[in-house]
């Protein structure tokens, strides 16, 4: 007979059963005749609090609950790539095909494909040695992904056979024979636990960009590949667009979205969206490289605490075949509003704002799962995992609890402001609040790959743009005619920094992308008119004449400039020189 | 038959709670019978081993420990519906407060129906027009979208929502049209304004309504959203309509559900509100859309007054970051006659940026849009510096911005209730006032644009000064 319990308390979606000897924490339960999925949270004596997945309007006591002895755990292997999950991996495009266009209750369909055979091409024989995390085969999943099948963890020894063909997941494609005679079949599916960190060898420092397409990001505040980011914003100030475009353009080989509790049509409009769009480096669509992942608001909050543990052991696997990986969270504050819904109903004692004390340590642990990291296996290549959270503070205020936490784990800040929004200034990013802990360890790559003086023109960017702050606020207090020239010459370079340089429009379709290469152009082009303007000052030409200037007007179209036609840019230097010799000309 | 339970322990606030209970189940509707013989609606809230916690919508008053008799029904709280329902009036609950006959329902559906499959929906990108510039050029309205306005006490939130319903249309389309409205704590007055508006434009008989005036039971209030958005689902996705519906006023909504919660004595979050407020307001806003494949749409317009006009009171806040934008009202454009009094800057459609452009509204949209709201922005600026320094201090560009903020909101934004101004109107007003600055200034719109449109309003305007 099956292991079972029998519900006495049915509270949404918390349920608690009696007669639970068995149970384990984190234990996955089938709630009801209807097979609800529910995961165990505490247990008391006999008696078991289950998070419920679904919704539990109907249940009531006496109906039956059943153990399953296994953790919550996510199917891993081919088939991964392209699919749009809810937040326990039930494919929605499958459940859709199944009971419609309103998501049912008690619907089952496993995370991979049972039926879809897939294309095994083993790159070792046998009589080789292998430990878990080696490289056994691989699988075209899609145009832009090689999967690696790798030897699950726990797993060593010699390999006895390994076929190529075509398989199914959960096919043996290869048998591995351990130390004590003891002969084991691998198929290309692993199942792992969402809540525990998938294993590596070690943890190495971030070196390298990752490159967004984003101006304001990559130039004043970068991440790290293998590092954490965070982007709190009230609502309307751009948190979804920027994790969109990251999701779009980055240079990672795979994407996890995970939609956390926020709208619908967000998740359709990545998902029409992507299949179109292409990615800048390769060509093919980017949908090619994207698992979704779709828990909107008003889909059971459980599922929804559970989403970000899912999206983030997505990651970790691909992440272990070697693969440079970004995961985007929006937004990890409805998670942890998940988090303190649950905690209310188990009546635990809450800390701030009502969420559970542990609030902190789940943050942390969440976001330590990211990293550069040898990869688990004998050849020790190296795999990265970017984690970049929105957080949706209340109204906006930062001394929030999810903000605060986060902001002790997590290197870059893009704090985003509605001031900003308000004016339409896009990505609202404050460019005097944001940081970034990474641009030292990164400036050594800008350095080489993209300019020497790379870091050095957006010091001085910075410096200009705090310098503009300082003197906004003495204009207000004396009007700008108080104001020496050369303190107007940077407002009027600030201005154009801001407008022309740090504002980039997500919908238009060639400033939605900015590669490094233009980013560091137009940068360039700013401060060179800067300076060619402090000297015209000093030649005694006034400002007024020298903010008129034409050239102006082209820079501020310069980054409308096709990415295959920087040298145009090379033209506006010219003009730059040409326009300030004839002042120069006149003036003798 | 139905066991009937005289079980009642305790009565507090809202609730009942009922001993010895066999068999209930969380969410199940309840009926309890006074000793009047008279019976109230409830619903579980919870269940613990043989004790229902159960809410009543009508309130306690006149339930008794002894006497008063209580049925689970075995089912969750239903609408019965049926193309009958179409022109009709019901209170809050859902019954039939008119004078027509009983519904002989098709089907009963469970009000709090189910989650679209986010893998089912189809992007909304259809524009509607409202005749409102301030909308449709700026926070442009899409078919599917759920955009609520954001109100205080005394602004003209309602005729602002009745203009939409009276003007909204989908360009060069004659579909099946339909309106829910659903009214929550607001006056009899209120409501009755939207009721006759319906009845002037004939709306009414493609109308249904739901009323929960403020003399109405205030706890009736949680379950009549849903019972709105449970036969717009049916009018949308049964019967193929495009449906707009409107919630007014969710603050009332809010706060019932407020009371509630702290009659269950439960940790309240942000200014006593329930910590499950996001969800439980995503389960009503969410309920908008359109799917892939369905002919009808949903599209939500919920109305809201702002507590104290804080935007950053949980109702807004919490509003705004599941709608798809909002439309916020000022009490100082208000002050100022611009009516409707919408602050642009703040406001925002999430959808515009795909509903709009060629073949949907025109090319230059998106590009003048922009120019727009920054060029708004930087008048709204100078007029706050100019307010501490005067304004001899400001550039000459400042003091053109100045007076376009001005201008932008006396003839942009302010409009007749009556007037409805066609997509092609509004976009060439835009045009219209950003022809004062010099072209240099129009960063935002493309070179291309500006060849094209420009000239023509410069040309209207040597002509106008000419003559
Ligand atoms: N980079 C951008 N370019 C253009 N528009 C943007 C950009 N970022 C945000 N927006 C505008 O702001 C709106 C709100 O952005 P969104 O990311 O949805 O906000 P949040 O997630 O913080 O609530 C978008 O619908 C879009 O109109
Ligand atoms: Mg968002």
């Amino acid at each position: 007979m099956m292991d079972q319990g029998i519900i006495v308390k049915v509270s949404g979606p918390l349920v608690v059963a009696d007669k639970m000897k068995n149970a384990r924490m984190y234990d996955v339960v089938r709630v009801s005749e209807q097979r609800l999925v529910g995961e165990i949270i505490e247990i008391h004596g006999d008696l078991a609090s289950i998070q419920v997945y679904e919704e539990t309007g109907g249940i009531g006591p006496g109906e039956p609950v059943y153990l399953t002895g296994q953790p919550l755990s996510v199917e891993l292997g081919p088939g991964l790539i392209e699919s749009i999950y809810d937040g326990i991996q039930r494919p929605l495009d499958v459940i859709q095909k199944k009971v419609g266009d309103f998501l049912l209750r008690g619907v089952d369909a496993p995370g991979l494909s049972r039926e879809k055979k897939w294309p095994f091409k083993p790159l070792k024989k046998p009589g080789d040695k292998v430990m878990s995390g080696d490289i056994i085969g691989e699988v075209p999943e899609t145009e832009l992904v090689m999967h690696r099948i790798m030897i699950p963890p726990g797993v060593q020894g010699e390999i006895v056979s390994i076929e190529e063909g075509e398989f199914t997941v959960e096919e043996p494609v290869c048998q591995v024979k351990d130390a004590e005679g003891n002969t084991r079949d691998i198929s290309m599916m692993q199942r792992w636990p969402v809540r525990i960190p998938r294993p590596y060898v070690k943890k190495l420092a971030p070196l390298e960009p990752l490159i967004t397409g984003q101006r304001v990001v990559d130039t004043f505040f970068p991440v790290a590949k293998g590092g954490t980011a965070c982007v709190p914003g009230p609502f309307g100030s751009g948190k979804t667009v920027i994790q969109h475009q990251l999701a779009k353009w980055s240079d990672a080989d795979i994407i996890i979205y995970v939609g956390c509790g926020e709208r619908g049509n967000e998740m359709t409009d990545v998902l029409m969206e992507f299949p179109e769009l292409l990615d800048p480096r390769s060509g093919k669509p980017l949908m090619k490289r994207t698992v979704l992942i779709a828990n909107t608001s008003n889909m059971p909050v459980a599922a929804r605490e559970a989403s970000v543990y899912t999206g983030i052991t997505l990651g970790e696997y691909f992440r272990d075949m070697g693969f440079k990986v970004a995961l985007m969270a929006d937004s990890t504050s409805r998670w942890a509003e998940a988090m303190r819904e649950i905690s209310g109903r188990l009546e635990e004692m809450p800390g701030e704002e009502g969420y559970p004390a542990y609030l902190g340590t789940r943050i942390a642990e969440f976001y330590e799962r990211s990293g550069r990291v040898i990869c688990a296996g004998s050849d020790g290549r190296e795999g990265s995992l970017t984690t970049i959270g929105a957080v949706s503070p209340p109204g906006g205020d930062l001394s929030d609890p999810v903000v605060q936490a986060t902001l002790r784990v997590v290197k870059v800040f893009w704090s985003l402001e509605d001031k900003l929004a308000y004016q339409r200034h896009f990505p609202a990013i404050s460019w005097l609040n944001s940081y970034s802990l990474y641009t030292e360890n990164l400036d050594d790559y800008f350095r080489n790959e993209v300019h020497e003086d790379f870091a050095a023109l957006r010091q001085k960017a910075i410096r200009l743009l705090q310098q503009e702050a300082e003197l906004s606020e003495i204009v207000k207090l004396v009007g700008i005619d108080a104001l020496s020239p050369s303190d107007r010459l940077i407002l009027e370079t600030s201005r154009s920094l801001r407008e022309d340089f740090l504002h980039q429009n997500a919908f238009h379709e060639i400033d939605t992308y900015c590669s490094l290469e233009k980013c560091y152009r137009l940068l360039k082009l700013i401060l060179t008119l800067h300076d060619k303007s402090e000297q015209l000052l000093h030649e005694g030409i006034p400002f007024k004449e020298i903010q008129a200037m034409k050239v102006r007007e082209t820079i501020a179209r310069a980054r409308y400039v096709d990415e295959h036609e920087l040298d145009k840019m090379d033209e506006i230097h010219r003009e730059i020189e040409e326009e300030s010799q004839k002042f120069i000309d006149e003036g003798e | 038959m139905l066991k009937e339970y005289q079980t009642i322990r305790e009565i507090s606030g809202p609730l009942v709670l009922v001993e010895e209970v066999e068999g209930a189940k969380y969410e199940e509707l309840v009926q309890v019978q006074l000793p009047s013989m008279e019976t109230r609606t409830g619903r579980v809230l919870e269940v613990d081993h043989d004790k229902a916690l159960i809410q009543l919508f009508e309130g306690t008053t006149g339930v008794d420990i002894h006497k008063s008799k209580v049925r689970f029904l075995g089912r969750g709280i239903q609408l019965g519906v049926s193309p009958d329902i179409l022109g009709r009036v019901f209170d809050g609950l859902g019954r039939p407060i008119d004078d027509g006959p009983e519904i002989l329902p098709d089907k009963k559906l469970d009000i709090n129906g189910s989650p679209i499959n986010p893998y089912a929906r189809d992007y909304p990108e259809e524009f509607i027009q409202t005749g409102i510039s301030a909308i449709d050029g700026l926070n442009t309205l899409v078919r599917g979208q759920k955009l609520p306005i954001f109100s205080a006490s005394g602004l003209p939130h309602n005729r602002l929502a009745a203009q939409i319903a009276r003007q909204a249309k989908v360009l060069g389309e004659g579909e099946k049209f339909a309106v829910v409205f659903a009214a929550m704590g607001i006056t009899f007055e209120e409501a009755n304004y939207f009721v006759e508006e319906f009845r002037k434009t004939g709306a009414i008989d493609r109308a249904i309504l739901f009323l929960n005036l403020a003399s109405d039971p205030a706890l009736e209030r949680v379950a009549t959203p849903r019972m709105a958005l449970t036969a717009a689902e049916y009018l949308a996705f049964d019967l193929e309509m495009h449906v707009l519906i409107i919630l007014t006023d969710m603050t009332n909504y809010c706060e019932a559900l407020r009371e509630i919660s702290a009659a269950r004595k439960e940790i309240p979050g942000r200014r006593g509100y329930p910590g499950y407020l996001y969800t439980d307001l995503s389960t009503i806003y969410e309920r908008a859309g359109k799917i892939k494949g369905k002919k009808g749409s949903i599209t939500q317009i919920p109305v809201l007054t702002m507590p104290e006009d804080d935007k950053t009171h949980p109702i807004p806040d919490l509003t705004g970051y599941i709608t798809e934008g909002q439309i916020i009202l000022s009490r100082v454009l208000h002050k100022k006659n611009i009516s409707p009094p919408i602050d642009v800057l703040p406001s925002l459609s999430r959808l515009k940026d795909k509903g709009i452009g060629v073949g949907k509204t025109r090319e230059d949209h998106a590009d003048t849009f922009n120019q727009l709201f920054a060029a708004y922005a930087r008048g709204k600026e100078a007029q706050e510096l100019a307010v501490i320094l005067g304004e001899a201090a400001l550039t000459e560009l400042d003091k053109l911005y100045f007076d376009f903020a001005d201008t932008f909101e006396r003839r942009y934004v302010s409009q007749g209730e009556y007037e409805d101004r066609s997509i092609e109107e509004t976009l060439d007003l835009g045009w219209e006032l950003l022809k004062v600055f010099p072209e240099a200034e129009l960063k935002r719109i493309r070179p291309e644009w500006l060849e094209k449109y420009l000239p023509r309003f410069k040309k209207d305007r040597e002509e106008e000064e000419a003559a």
